[in-house]
């Protein structure tokens, strides 16, 4: 139902039926919060993490650890252009979905489902993850398939079970469309005598996802000095998350909370769901049937579902299912080369309740993206901004 | 499962140990080289500026910590260590008195000091009583930790997470559920005269970490005595190893954030009788130690073993071999599973490899040994390396192995750095990151967000950056059409100040 609400909003608001007398659309010439503009024009990310070191650069540790290398350095204009493509239903194969359809900026950047719907209501087949702090990711997609946000974007663009895009009708849409050529040039001059181009837009796309940083968390003021900032049951749940008996941190490694490498941890599909082989099919390795990527537990009270296929309702059930025992969901006929930080923790009720205490310290969405209220198609944004939450969030 | 990690060995050896050998049928010729007059080991790490001559420096760093803070506080028995810790300012020794503690005590602070006080042998037990976690956990940089006894936890005994310049010293460590030491994620830190005994893992275990020392420990009863792992620029000596299922161990797990386990020296350790039942957990990579291992090297590159005394380890006195063969162990595409550039110098070898598993004595038959005694054995790649004096060992595999270039690790001492002083953060360069990462959520130079505009609230305040440092600490209403600002009294006031100057001052 909702769906079909969208559909025809799109078709009485789209196609060319702007209205004149609004004003152009503008790319931003200011970076967004968090980064400084340099003498050159370009944005660089500055935070308290770039006092502190890491072993060999990786940017997984402790508490006061710098965060691993990052991408940035993209115009305000490349930035803000992203922001308008972010929000285009343009970019899907019938005007239906934008990116932020499943990335939501009220769902942590989520979409608050198991698993993602795309433009025919089909599934998706896994959960959307959140795209906070990508700038600082490697690798791209629950199987880690990609290497680059540009190389990730391709995927649910073009994919039939998500936007159900293809480039050709991707980039002829865009270079139709008058106010997007105009943006298109303004965002990267060097090639404004050309068309647009599929590179352009999926380095416009990158450079506002990398804009998306969260590191202002309660935690990260406890990380900085302010010892008050975790209450002292969240100190508890922080130990236990450390401790070595629950390992969380073993993974989900500060600053970032992932450690970003695969892991084989067993968690079940939703009943009914066929098992997902996930990294064995990247990789072509059968000891990694099973194995996705460790993903960041920033913002992670604002992402339920949990796993990949949206195994888990609640943020208690995802941490609980470490407590289970190595491998009590594995099917029964299938052998898999279960992490060796899969134990058999026995955390007590309570420390449970303690780390997922913890884990709600970690929540920052103050720099949230303002959903532009109009976008370059004509047609309705899709998104969800809501600032004031973002504000409340802060407190 | 025990024997899990040689399991997968069996055909690949056979064939391998046909191929390298059946066509050699005269013994080498006999090399023999002297330890004391031979070249030394370079060293691998090479340190830039102040710290070059850190692996060539001939005294021996005693502390990588720094000075010792003057301010110090008692614990005494009854009182708790974490208020102590909490309470105490960066650069504090917690002296902890005789008597017995139960908690979990944990330092996110640099420059903290646990010691404690030894009082005709009575120490500061820290008891887990089978119910706490973990004894210690740091986070801090330049933390020490000397003279406690901890016993009966379910998780570590002494745990860093990311803490450079650390001491871990004259502890006593029984029954931690894990492991008994394990800085992890460090760099420059000292482990030494330590007793760790009956750990379900590793006693000590260095993981992800650089310039590591570990001395004149005893460890025994443990699944590992001592494991270095994804780590560089250590050295492990002067350590007794006795009792675990497998002594010292250099090795690369698959599928850590840190790839590498490079330069590490095995020298002058007693390794002895480790034969101790495999009680690992299962899953763990240690559950696939064959009981009996003395020196096992797994992955990992430029290992040099040199004038260990290596007794009556009943698999093998030395066991050299990569991740293929290793049937418990995942995959990582950029793990590189081979070990590389092994150098085995003079080790006193005796009565080892007595009742080796039957994978081993497969790969004995193709070299034409009848087994009973092995010294050293080597299954999978392990391109580069080499032996002095071969002849004195009972081998397996090492044929191939070249002479070494040199005989000894005389010329490095040390992988330790001196204390590398904190960084000092200028105050304006606080107030630039603090305001672009905090701030700029809410204000920006000339327009609308959330809060007023910077260029208004330097209308406001002029030159009077103490009153915006006072106001964002507890902010009152004060205007209609904009929503009440959050306090940012987690700020120290310092810091509150920088901001407040930097939003004066910046013009843009």
């Amino acid at each position: 139902m909702r769906r079909l609400v969208v559909l025809l909003l799109a078709v009485a608001c789209g196609s060319g039926a702007r209205a004149s007398t609004q004003p152009d659309i503008t790319l931003n010439q200011r970076c967004p919060p968090g980064f400084e503009q340099t003498a050159a024009g370009v944005c660089e990310l500055r935070t308290l993490y770039q006092f502190y070191d890491s072993l060999e650069n990786r940017g997984v540790g402790g508490t006061r650890t710098a965060l691993p290398p990052h991408r940035d350095g993209f115009t305000p204009q490349q930035i803000d252009l992203g922001r308008y493509l972010f929000f285009d239903p343009l970019l899907s194969g019938d005007g239906t979905l934008s990116c932020a359809s499943c990335h939501r900026p009220d769902k942590g950047l989520a979409d608050g489902r198991p698993r993602s719907i795309g433009i025919h209501g089909e599934d998706a087949g896994r959960a959307a993850p959140t795209l906070w702090n990508v700038a600082f990711l490697q690798r791209f997609f629950w199987d880690a398939r990609a290497d680059s946000l540009e190389a990730q974007a391709v995927g649910p663009l073009y994919s039939p079970r998500e936007m159900g895009n293809d480039p050709a009708r991707l980039i002829a849409s865009l270079n139709r469309n008058a106010t997007y050529r105009r943006l298109f040039r303004e965002a990267f001059p060097r090639e404004a005598a050309g068309p647009v181009t599929e590179r352009q837009v999926y380095a416009a796309l990158a450079a506002f996802q990398t804009s998306l940083i969260s590191l202002n968390s309660r935690y990260d003021r406890y990380v900085h000095g302010y010892a008050e900032a975790l209450s002292p049951r969240e100190i508890e749940g922080l130990n236990v998350f450390r401790s070595f008996v629950a390992r969380c941190s073993e993974c989900h490694t500060p600053p970032l909370f992932t450690n970003e490498q695969i892991a084989v941890i067993g968690a079940p599909e939703p009943p009914g769901r066929p098992f997902d082989v996930g990294a064995e099919a990247t990789f072509g390795s059968p000891k990694l049937k099973g194995g996705f990527k460790v993903p960041t537990l920033r913002n992670v009270t604002r992402t339920a579902p949990y796993m990949h296929s949206g195994a888990f309702a609640s943020l208690r059930d995802a941490v609980e299912f470490y407590n289970k025992g190595r491998g009590h969901a594995v099917p029964k006929d299938m052998h898999l080369y279960l992490h060796w930080h899969i134990t058999d923790p026995h955390l007590t009720a309570a420390e449970i309740d303690r780390v997922v205490d913890f884990l709600g310290a970690l929540t920052d969405e103050a720099f949230t993206p303002v959903t532009p209220a109009r976008v370059p198609s004509g047609l309705t944004p899709i998104g969800h901004a809501n600032r004031t939450a973002a504000v409340s969030a802060r407190k | 499962m025990k024997k899990g990690l040689l399991l997968g060995l069996l055909a690949a050896a056979v064939a391998f140990g046909a191929g390298a050998y059946y066509g050699r049928a005269t013994k080498q010729d006999m090399v023999i080289s002297s330890t004391t007059s031979g070249a030394s080991y370079g060293g691998g790490f090479k340190a830039g500026g102040d710290a070059a001559a850190a692996s060539t420096a001939p005294a021996v760093l005693r502390s990588v910590a720094g000075p010792a803070p003057t301010n110090v506080v008692v614990v005494k028995d009854g009182e708790s260590i974490q208020a102590a810790v909490k309470a105490a300012p960066a650069g504090t020794i917690v002296r902890v008195m005789p008597g017995t503690y139960h908690e979990t005590v944990y330092i996110d602070k640099d420059d903290i000091r646990i010691i404690g006080v030894i009082e005709e042998g009575r120490r500061a037990v820290l008891d887990g009583q089978k119910k706490l976690n973990d004894a210690i956990l740091y986070s801090g940089n330049s933390f020490v930790v000397e003279n406690l006894e901890i016993r009966d936890y379910k998780g570590n005994g002494i745990m860093g997470q990311a803490g450079n310049n650390f001491e871990i010293r004259n502890n006593v460590i029984t029954a931690a559920g894990v492991y008994g030491i394990f800085p992890q994620l460090g760099q420059n830190g000292i482990v030494e005269h330590n007793v760790v005994s009956g750990i379900a893992d590793a006693a000590i275990y260095i993981g992800m970490s650089d310039n590591i020392h570990v001395a004149h420990n005893d460890v025994f009863d443990s699944v590992a005595g001592i494991e270095i792992e994804n780590s560089r620029h250590c050295i492990v000596e002067h350590n007794y190893v006795h009792n675990n299922s497998g002594g010292l161990l250099a090795f690369v797990t698959p599928g850590l954030p840190i790839k590498t386990t490079i330069d590490v020296i095995l020298r002058n350790n007693f390794v002895v009788g480790n034969n101790h039942v495999n009680f690992g957990a299962p899953g763990s990579t240690v559950a696939g130690i064959p009981a009996g291992t003395g020196i096992l090297v797994m992955a990992a590159d430029d290992v040099v073993i040199e004038g260990n005394i290596v007794s009556d380890n009943k698999v093998a006195g030395v066991i050299i071999t990569d991740h293929a063969h290793a049937a418990n162990i995942t995959v990582d595409p950029e793990s590189e599973p081979n070990s590389d550039r092994v150098s085995i110098l003079d080790n006193v070898m005796l009565r080892n490899g007595y009742d080796t598993i039957k994978e081993v004595k497969a790969l004995m038959l193709t070299e034409g040994k009848r087994g009973g005694a092995l010294d050293i054995v080597r299954v999978g790649p392990s391109p580069g390396s080499c032996i002095i004096n071969r002849h004195q060992y009972v081998t397996a595999g090492v044929g191939d192995f070249a002479e070494c270039a040199f005989t000894n690790t005389a010329a490095t001492s040390t992988y330790l750095l001196p204390p590398v002083p904190p960084r000092v953060i200028k105050p304006d360069e606080r107030g630039k990151v603090v305001f672009l990462g905090i701030c700029s959520g809410c204000h920006i130079y000339n327009g609308r967000m959330i809060g007023p505009p910077v260029q208004v609230i330097q209308a406001l305040y002029l030159d009077n950056p103490q009153g915006i440092a006072d106001y964002i600490a507890k902010p009152v209403k004060k205007r209609d059409d904009y929503p009440e600002m959050p306090p940012q009294d987690y700020l120290d006031p310092q810091t509150r100040l920088a901001v407040a100057k930097y939003m004066l001052d910046v013009r843009n």
